[in-house]
């Protein structure tokens, strides 16, 4: 299971979880247990997140694979000048 | 040229062969925005609401209608009703609704045969607006009794009990904060404030818009991202983004704040309206700084723990930014993960808050946040370094973010260049010069993540054996000549015989901007795989010509060559020879390659700079000034250093002198560049750069973004140089002259 560490103002809508476990092989897939899991992330995800997997950031790609292992941090959709 | 600095065993990357657009630009042919013209076309002008907060009750355009010459009025009756979310946002920006919202809010717009026509039928519309309560500053918009200047702005980050100005809310962090506090020698918290500033580009927005009562158009448009500008003013106008065909001029600069709309429908919006006749929409320098984005303005508050041997134990952030009147425009998602970014310090809370106020909406301005983010956090490591008498590199070294260091907002860094850069500025000729009476010397750090996206490159081999490379992403900063660079180092082939052109919406698919340092990232990503692909069909065409397998034939130096001894004898075949016959051979060869781009290198740098103090005036000279900053690779060594002195520049405006000024009536009082003062070429000395290259690995010739980071640094560095030349630290950006004065009074007192 991929270990999903939520920013501090999204733990509560997911009863207080630093880090949430997901059964994902993509960004796409993990996105979308995660808010099977937690449906108050909903609005966060539809907003637009980027993902850090085992430390490299994935900006904006569903297909990206995830492991089993994987550690992954959600992060703001970055914007650039 | 050879590059003879380094060894890289690259023919042409490195190398500064002369600017594709440079003789355009200074005979004055390169087209911009409001150099376009078409025959039939109309002028338009906008009214902007004088109010910071009004009720719009009523709109009279009779007199306006009733001068001959004006052919059309549009109010936000004309635009469709029931869009959401940002859509509806960009739509209430183009024309308010019920209520303008800031002072140059635009409330209709005239279209006429002449500019001075439209002005003078602008001046003849009549708004009767009922003035309501407003609010300009960030931290009074958050303050109890502030007025709600829109209801419902908050979304679901936003936890219960915050002012209803507050549109979002951003915590997160690692370690235990407290217990790196208790560790500290010294602990030291303060509050720094930046005030808004404006991109300052030298072109104003300008477009021609064309479209006809079934609703399908055109527009010339002076933008960072024709792609984005189709599919908001689609949204605005309530038509199909294929209906509109977008097309890019050359442009005067943009740095973030031309990534959107702001009055381009209107263009649309008035010729439909006017039988599908053109018009031309210029804005003013006046209506720009009254009505384009501007960045936040910020109230920052900053704690650290540090050993008394520079060992930085905790850190802790609280932001509070304001991005106008329309929520999600403030970037706090960016200034927190900036604010540490530069360190690897063990336990950090950042935590943000984003508010609204009576301002306009603001845009994305060269590294978003960075710069607010870094003159807090920098100062305050600064103070602490004075305090406690360490060298502030030294320091930055010890505590500084390395290759396997996980970043203060999560991710591990894989190959980066902060320590270069610090030990290359420390080694440097300016940190060693000695400084006179009234002189100080600042450093700072800063960083910006850099951006891959969505990004679509063709290639086209021609019958000659040049390439013609289609991009989407507008050349700000040179991003032309170094695809082109990319590309005939990948091909083989002399610079001269590519060229490199920014095509229109309908030559491509979907590419963003270009924003977020990404184009010669991702475009030249794209550019070097769409030539690979030529390059295998190349190969191909050869290998029948030769009656062998393509897997026998590999390219170098232009030509295909049979690729061992066992593929036969025959000689090189050139991209010329190939090109000339491919007519037969299959028919035209080109490349193509879409991605939305992964593999950035986030990019740092370290500034130096020394300023002299006028003690009786509290003006500030800067003496000589140093950026080094990591590129990655620079595949045009002139542009890097180009976008690093330009950085500079305009991060030395924001330290010193540029910043909104609000009147109590909430009207800017400074919407023209007498008054709003950027620097200009005889305030500043020649900047020093060294360019820093730790390849990228995400790039196939490790390019990093280098047009954002620059930007960062100079905000603390210079505020920093002032303390160490008069002992009074100024927390409150610009640093201007009666500010310093101020500062420099209180201090002897």
């Amino acid at each position: 299971m991929a270990k999903v560490h939520l920013w501090a103002s999204l733990r509560r809508f997911a009863d207080g979880q630093e880090v949430v476990e997901v059964d994902a092989a993509t960004v796409g897939q993990m996105m979308d247990a995660l808010e099977r899991a937690h449906p108050g992330l909903g609005p966060a995800i539809k907003a637009g997140l980027s993902v850090a997997v085992d430390g490299e950031v994935i900006a904006n790609n569903r297909a990206a694979p995830v492991g089993p292992q994987s550690e992954v941090y959600l992060l703001q959709r970055l914007k650039g000048g | 040229m050879a590059r003879d600095d380094v060894k890289t065993g690259y023919k042409l990357i490195g190398t500064r062969p002369n600017r594709p657009d440079g003789l355009d630009k200074v005979t004055g042919r390169a087209r911009y925005g409001a150099d376009f013209s078409l025959p039939g076309m109309l002028h338009a002008a906008v009214v902007r609401s004088p109010h910071a907060h009004a009720r719009i009750v009523k709109i009279d355009a009779s007199k306006a209608l009733a001068l001959d010459g004006v052919k059309a009025v549009v109010t936000r009756a004309d635009l469709p009703t029931g869009l959401t979310g940002e859509d509806l946002n960009l739509q209430d920006n183009t024309l308010a609704g019920e209520r303008a919202l800031y002072d140059g809010h635009a409330v209709a717009a005239v279209a006429a045969t002449s500019a001075l026509l439209a002005q003078d039928a602008a001046r003849l519309i009549e708004v009767t607006y009922e003035v309501l309560p407003h609010v300009t500053d960030v931290d009074a918009a958050m303050a109890p009794g502030a007025p709600v200047i829109r209801e419902g702005v908050a979304d679901f980050s936003v936890p219960e009990g915050m002012h209803g100005n507050v549109a979002r809310y951003m915590e997160f962090g690692h370690g235990d904060v407290e217990a790196g506090f208790a560790a500290a020698d010294i602990v030291r918290e303060h509050t720094y404030k930046t005030e808004a500033t404006h991109q300052g580009y030298i072109e104003p927005h300008a477009c021609v818009g064309q479209m006809g009562e079934d609703g399908r158009g055109e527009m010339w448009v002076c933008t960072q991202g024709h792609w984005y500008i189709r599919r908001m003013s689609a949204a605005v106008l309530g038509i199909d983004a294929a209906n509109l065909r977008v097309t890019p001029s050359e442009i005067g600069g943009g740095f973030g704040g031309k990534t959107t709309i702001f009055m381009e429908p209107l263009s649309l919006a008035l010729s439909r309206k006017a039988g599908g006749r053109p018009v031309k929409l210029v804005m003013s320098r006046s209506e720009v700084l009254r009505a384009t984005g501007p960045t936040a303005s910020a109230s920052m508050d900053v704690k650290l723990g540090m050993k008394s041997d520079g060992t930085i134990t905790a850190g802790q952030v609280y932001f509070r930014m304001q991005g106008g009147a329309f929520p999600g425009m403030s970037p706090i998602g960016e200034a927190l993960p900036c604010a540490f970014a530069c360190y690897d310090i063990p336990a950090l809370k950042h935590e943000a808050v984003e508010v609204i106020a009576n301002r306009p909406k603001a845009a994305a301005y060269r590294a978003p946040g960075s710069p607010m983010a870094a003159f807090a956090v920098e100062s305050l490591v600064d103070e602490m370094c004075r305090e406690l008498k360490l060298d502030p590199i030294a320091v930055r070294l010890k505590n500084g973010a390395t290759n396997g260091s996980k970043s203060s907002y999560g991710p591990v860094y894989n190959v980066i260049g902060l320590k270069e850069t610090l030990e290359a500025a420390k080694d440097h000729l300016n940190y060693t010069v000695p400084l006179g009476p009234n002189q100080g010397r600042g450093v700072a750090s800063g960083f910006w993540f850099n951006h891959g996206g969505e990004t679509s490159v063709t290639l086209a081999v021609g019958e000659d054996g040049t390439a013609t490379v289609m991009i989407g992403t507008p050349d700000i900063g040179g991003s032309r000549a170094s695809i082109g660079l990319m590309v005939a180092e990948t091909l083989g082939i002399p610079y001269e015989n590519v060229r490199v052109n920014v095509v229109e919406t309908g030559a491509l698919g979907v590419n963003e901007p270009t924003h977020g340092s990404r184009a010669t990232f991702a475009s030249g990503k794209a550019a070097v795989e769409a030539a690979r692909h030529a390059m295998t069909e190349m190969c191909r065409r050869a290998a029948a010509d030769w009656g062998i397998d393509p897997e026998a034939v590999e390219w170098k130096d232009g030509a295909a060559h049979p690729a061992g001894p066992n593929a036969g004898k025959f000689p090189p075949m050139t991209i010329g020879e190939i090109g000339s016959k491919m007519g037969s051979t299959g028919g035209p060869i080109s490349g193509h390659h879409e991605v939305t781009a992964e593999g950035v290198g986030a990019s740092f740098g370290t500034h130096v700079v020394d300023v002299e103090v006028d003690p009786e005036t509290g003006r500030t000279t800067i003496l000589r000034y140093l950026v080094v900053q990591d590129a990655g690779t620079a595949i045009h060594p002139a542009y890097v250093e180009g976008q690093y002195q330009g950085g500079a520049a305009q991060g030395i405006g924001w330290a010193l002198n540029e910043e909104y000024v609000y009147g109590a009536d909430g009207r800017l009082q400074n919407p023209i560049f007498l008054d709003y003062r950027v620097p200009v070429a005889s305030d500043l000395p020649m900047i020093d750069t060294v360019i820093i290259e730790v390849p990228n690995p995400g790039h196939p010739y490790g390019v990093r973004g280098v047009g954002e980071t620059g930007i960062t640094p100079p905000l603390p560095a210079v505020a920093s140089a002032i303390a160490g030349a008069t002992g009074a630290r100024i927390r409150s950006l610009p640093c201007s002259p009666p500010k310093v004065l101020a500062a420099i009074m209180a201090a002897r007192a």
